[in-house]
């Protein structure tokens, strides 16, 4: 398993919309046994900027993180860091992280992962679509003195 | 002087009922939802994120019902529920140029590559109340128009190859985390931008106002305004992996300001740096000009003596929590202070009296 995959994954499924990931999975209906490492807890990331985006690190604020740790066998470990406060949210995450590493990677991978980078990309193409739509094209008049 | 009384409980409850029954308003009037105040209710949303420091949307439109709307007291709920979270980390520093934008200006260079884009903004509208929105549910589509995905650089890096403006480097200093730590002055900038950045909006526009209006020699230009969101990198400790654990929307705003130089500095532009959650222009520009008159030392220049160069005047009064808790606690009961002070003024009006009486 490459390490640049499971970061893919790992990101989409963190900042996946909570009722979209939750509807994908439930959609899903697996069965899945598994043994808690770490129950899922509410907490938070200190977010840090640049000041004048290249000088010193600061502190902007924090933003809410839920995680767990489990696992379904005692090789495999699934990670569930996730945006926002759902434990649902994180244990799905923490599952997929999972199955991603076991024979049931292509389910996970078509019927999860790949939709919500589909999802993302739509909502990036809608916001930058609807940004261009407001761009200035400025155009100077013409002065008399010129013909 | 302290001193615990008891009574008063039954009329705190009661307070406590009418203020729920209030909250509620007329109830054949539908109620609120969260999602509601967190779809349409987006800047208010966003000042409590900012301000109280926690990027949570439906925390923060809890905390608009839960108080009526009254932003301060919304802000307060933030925050104290943000003291009792597990802190898991801190993230990578973002990456402003890589920001996904949904507005992005510059009133310095009007042809810039990336462009001038309004996004959706009040400005040049025409703040006619719109007795549209009185009835019901219309509203315009956003338009599309097609677009080349690249990245959007930052408009000051041109001025940079030229040598026309400061740079900003990392000093090496390390900064400590004022939610963490309490704060000795003389602070670090890294500091002071983190207590702006969930200062008052309403303190930090009335003091960038001072600057401009000469209270501190600080003439700005918005040398550029972006709004949207920002992925936010992410260490997983069990892994070593770094993931976008979050996306977040920011708003950021680097002003350029006019210098002629010091002992220390041939004349150049200077920047000022405002960074903020949501989407908070007004803020970001005043963040971004108290930054700037906070930088006089480093830049050489004169202390004038004005409030927006005090950092210690700034820092320690730009915090509204702090503000609100310390002003709002002197209508709570200080009977046995105020004893104290009547029994003293009576006595010194009474020798007062007596020798008036001997003269």
């Amino acid at each position: 398993m490459k390490n640049e995959s499971r970061k893919q994954w790992l990101s989409y499924l963190s900042t996946a919309d909570e009722n979209y990931l939750i509807s994908l999975w439930d959609n899903l209906n697996m069965k899945i046994e598994y043994n808690w490492l770490r129950e899922p807890e509410i907490g938070s990331v200190m977010v840090q900027g640049k000041a004048g985006v290249t000088g010193d690190n600061f502190n902007v604020g924090e933003v809410t993180i839920t995680r767990c740790s489990l696992s379904l066998d005692k090789k495999i470990q699934g990670h569930g860091y996730v945006q926002g406060r759902n434990k649902y949210k994180s244990k799905i995450a923490a599952l997929c992280d999972a199955l991603m590493q076991t024979e049931k990677k292509e389910i996970i991978k078509r019927n999860i992962i790949d939709k919500l980078i589909k999802y993302k990309n739509n909502k990036r193409n809608e916001i930058l679509s609807k940004t261009e739509a407001t761009k200035v094209d400025f155009f100077t008049l013409v002065r008399g003195e010129d013909k | 002087m302290y001193v615990s009384v008891k009574g008063g409980e039954k009329a705190i409850n009661n307070a406590h009922s009418w203020l729920s029954e209030i909250r509620r308003g007329d109830v054949n009037i539908a109620e609120l939802n969260i999602k509601q105040i967190s779809e349409q209710l987006t800047l208010s949303v966003d000042r409590v994120m900012s301000e109280g420091s926690l990027y949570d949307k439906d925390l923060s439109a809890l905390a608009i019902k839960q108080s009526r709307g009254d932003l301060i007291e919304a802000i307060f709920l933030m925050r104290a529920y943000r003291t009792t979270l597990p802190r898991i980390g801190s993230s990578k520093p973002i990456e402003t140029g890589k920001m996904l934008c949904l507005r992005r200006i510059s009133a310095t260079f009007k042809d810039i590559p990336g462009k001038q884009k309004l996004g959706p903004t009040f400005d040049y509208t025409h703040r006619l109340l719109d007795f549209k929105l009185l009835a019901d549910g219309e509203y315009e589509k956003a338009k599309i128009e097609k677009y080349d995905d690249k990245e959007i650089p930052h408009v000051l890096s041109f001025l940079n190859k030229e040598g026309l403006i400061q740079k900003e480097i990392p000093s090496g200093k390390t900064s400590k985390d004022i939610t963490r730590n309490p704060i000795n002055f003389p602070l670090t900038r890294s500091e002071r931008l983190q207590s702006l950045s969930r200062g008052d909006e309403g303190f930090l526009l009335g003091l960038a106002y001072s600057t401009q209006r000469g209270y501190a020699r600080n003439h700005a230009f918005v040398g550029e305004l972006r709004t949207g969101y920002v992925e936010v990198q992410f260490e997983i400790p069990e892994l070593g992996i770094e993931i976008n654990i979050a996306d977040v929307m920011f708003t950021e705003c680097e002003s350029v300001n006019q210098f002629k130089g010091s002992k220390k500095i041939p004349a150049q532009f200077t920047r000022g740096y405002g960074l903020v959650f949501g989407q908070l222009e007004r803020k970001a520009i005043s963040m971004a000009l108290v930054d700037r008159s906070m930088r006089w030392k480093e830049f050489g220049e004169e202390y004038l003596g004005v409030a927006a160069q005090d950092e210690e005047f700034v820092i320690s009064h730009c915090d509204n929590i702090q503000a609100t808790g310390f002003l709002e606690h002197i209508k709570l009961p200080h009977y046995v202070d105020f004893q104290a002070e009547l029994d003293l003024v009576r006595k010194i009006r009474e020798e007062y009296k007596k020798n008036e009486q001997r003269t």
